[in-house]
């Protein structure tokens, strides 16, 4: 039995409330898990233990959200990230909306890419080769 | 007095260690305790913020030690503490807690306290294995965590059960 894309964003939304304790009505598709939801960095662990339990799947270390782009000198220069780190982004990240973040591409606005559509996408996709 | 020197141990021995998936440590709640007298005047009980404590040092000492204590395990979330009764001097809880999830960079965990056949908390923490998470922060080379009180109540437990076989 596959899993509509609606039934896929209530249960992200679930353990978005559950985890963050916000409130149903906060969490839009294009909500930013940090900036809108107030997600700390132990919340993303969090965040993705209750995705795990949730879908039944397992969600490897970077795998939603690359660690090491934002540290590496290669994809880094004067705290902006350079069109090679974006293209490592990109591939890394295809559940991702580029066209905010790429209007202004600072380390710090790299959190707009995890949105809760975002997730949505990757767990969506993550099905589909499970 | 350092913390390696401070006791701070909420649990008495382990009672049942499978490692990776469960273990169960008890309590006993003695009147001797002074904490047990500050919350109420006259009204001895464990706060519940300790009973939380408990759970967290048995749950802590399991994930600990399925990564061979190398892991700084550091409580990192209480998803959910409900509390269904008091405990008063004189019982003795039990902590039982089951790794739920278990991988690189952490732990989840549910838990449920008991004192005889009484439900008194379910409790689910998560931990986080520090090293890999919180990168650009740099922590104290030895591992602070799993000081020798934790880790001799392992030591005494399975001395125990090797002795009982």
């Amino acid at each position: 039995m596959t899993i509509s894309r609606e039934e896929i964003y209530d249960k992200v939304r679930a353990v978005l409330v559950d985890a963050l304790g916000v409130d149903e009505g906060d969490v839009t598709p294009q909500a930013v898990v940090r900036d809108d939801l107030g997600a700390e960095s132990i919340d993303f662990l969090d965040i993705s233990f209750r995705l795990e339990k949730a879908f039944g799947i397992k969600i490897g270390k970077g795998e939603m959200m690359p660690e090491n782009v934002a540290t590496d000198p290669n994809f880094v220069q004067n705290g902006k990230i350079t069109p090679a780190g974006i293209a490592e982004l990109k591939k890394r990240m295809p559940h991702s909306d580029f066209s905010v973040f790429e209007k202004d591409p600072t380390v710090e606005n790299m959190s707009k890419l995890f949105t809760v559509d975002a997730i949505v996408n990757y767990i969506e996709g993550k099905l589909k080769t499970a | 007095m350092t913390n390696d020197k401070m006791r701070w141990i909420w649990i008495d021995k382990f009672t049942e260690f499978t490692p990776k998936t469960s273990a169960t440590a008890i309590k006993n709640v003695s009147l001797a305790e002074e904490h047990l007298h500050d919350l109420y005047p006259a009204f001895p009980i464990v706060p519940h913020s300790l009973i939380v404590e408990g759970m967290a040092q048995t749950a802590g000492i399991l994930v600990g030690e399925a990564r061979n204590f190398e892991e700084k395990v550091i409580l990192a979330k209480v998803g959910r503490a409900t509390f269904h009764r008091l405990v008063r001097p004189g019982e003795t809880i039990a902590y039982s807690a089951k790794i739920e999830q278990l991988n690189e960079s952490g732990a989840s965990i549910a838990g449920t306290v008991t004192s005889g056949s009484d439900l008194v908390a379910e409790i689910s923490l998560m931990f986080s294995h520090i090293d890999q998470n919180l990168a650009g922060l740099e922590f104290p080379e030895h591992n602070f965590v799993f000081t020798e009180q934790f880790t001799e109540l392992l030591k005494t437990y399975r001395i125990e059960s090797s002795v009982k076989i």
